[in-house]
């Protein structure tokens, strides 16, 4: 028949896939082993990065104690992550840090006279250069205008319309 | 406003002024917060006896050098010998904090470099060193009888800071008080 010569090889074909999925399964089923978690308490361990997140990495300056992989920055970690851990408040911790490091350890730097300058700078910056503008505006606007005799608006159309010997001719 | 001209100018001398006094200023070097505050107590284990420990308590009425220092730190290497210089000299006693370091490496680079320490004690997993600020080795604090820390450096010392910067400072720390 007709019919059966398609059938039969189509046939073969899904069994030839059913015994390679056979075999195939248990090897998956081995592989994919139970994901072990990350931390034992992960909401510590969110508080612990979002803390080290504002926390910079001493060694490499522009990475934060989160981020880095320099030893430094697994110890800090490790401390913030014990001290959190112990019932400290986070901003215990940020004392903690700022006792040890400095401000230099804080990528937000807290106001004080050492740093007025660094958080008002900009501020006068803008405060500064718009009021010079506003000045220079308005000084210009109380510039007296240009006010021609009958006479020099007379050259003046006649240079504009390309005659000059005109405009030389008024002036003599 | 005939020199008005000269307005750009003006400004960007300035702005080059700042940018040129930046370029002298060394980013790595972090003041510490600890300068002028009573150096972090600590009792850890001595290199060469392990069972016995030591503190900054044992150096009260002393005038000393904190002197954080690894085998596997390259500067280190640098700054030796101006240690074993100055230990030589006799002129002031120094203490070293062997930081995150093997017990063995460090014993066999001292043999091998000289041994200017007092004592050596070992912070192997650097809590000590957290105390302290260090972020970095070499770092030597200078630290005076009351046990107040006067000054850090940080980086390794050369003779320049020996005898510019560390001995007129323990000279005038050993005749006060």
């Amino acid at each position: 028949m007709p019919v059966d010569r398609f059938v039969r090889p189509l046939n073969a074909g899904i069994a030839v896939l059913l015994f390679a999925a056979l075999f195939s399964l248990p090897s998956v089923t081995l592989s994919a082993g139970e994901a072990t978690p990350v931390a034992e308490n992960p909401e510590l361990e969110a508080r612990v990065q979002s803390l080290s997140r504002n926390l910079r990495c001493l060694v490499c300056q522009n990475e934060s104690v989160a981020e880095s992989r320099a030893p430094l920055a697994v110890d800090l970690r490790a401390q913030v992550r014990e001290q959190l851990g112990a019932g400290k408040s986070e901003a215990e911790v940020v004392d903690f840090m700022v006792s040890r490091y400095g401000d230099f350890v804080l990528y937000r730097p807290p106001f004080k006279a050492s740093t007025a300058l660094l958080w008002l700078g900009p501020l006068v910056l803008l405060v500064g250069g718009l009021g010079w503008l506003l000045l220079r505006l308005r000084s210009r606007e109380q510039e007296p205008a240009l006010h021609l005799t009958e006479d020099e608006r007379r050259r003046a159309r006649a240079l504009l319309e390309g005659n000059p010997a005109d405009s030389e001719e008024q002036r003599s | 406003m005939k020199a008005k001209f000269l307005v750009p100018l003006a400004i960007f001398l300035a702005l080059a002024g700042f940018l040129g006094y930046g370029l002298t200023l060394n980013p790595s070097v972090v003041p510490s917060p600890l300068v002028g505050k009573p150096a972090p107590a600590f009792q850890l284990a001595k290199l060469d006896a392990p069972q016995e420990t030591f503190g900054v308590d044992d150096m009260r009425g002393q005038v000393w050098l904190l002197n954080v220092w690894a085998s596997w730190c390259v500067s280190c290497r640098q700054e030796h010998p101006y240690l074993v210089e100055m230990a030589g000299t006799g002129g002031i006693p120094v203490i070293g904090l062997n930081y995150k370091d093997e017990r063995q490496a460090a014993i066999g680079w001292l043999r091998a470099q000289g041994d200017p320490y007092l004592a050596t004690v070992t912070d192997e997993d650097g809590r000590v060193g957290i105390e302290y600020g260090v972020y970095g080795t070499p770092e030597t604090f200078l630290i005076d009888k009351d046990g107040v820390i006067r000054y850090k450096h940080i980086g390794p010392i050369n003779r320049d800071t020996v005898q510019k910067v560390l001995m007129p400072m323990i000279a005038e720390l050993s005749r006060a008080g």
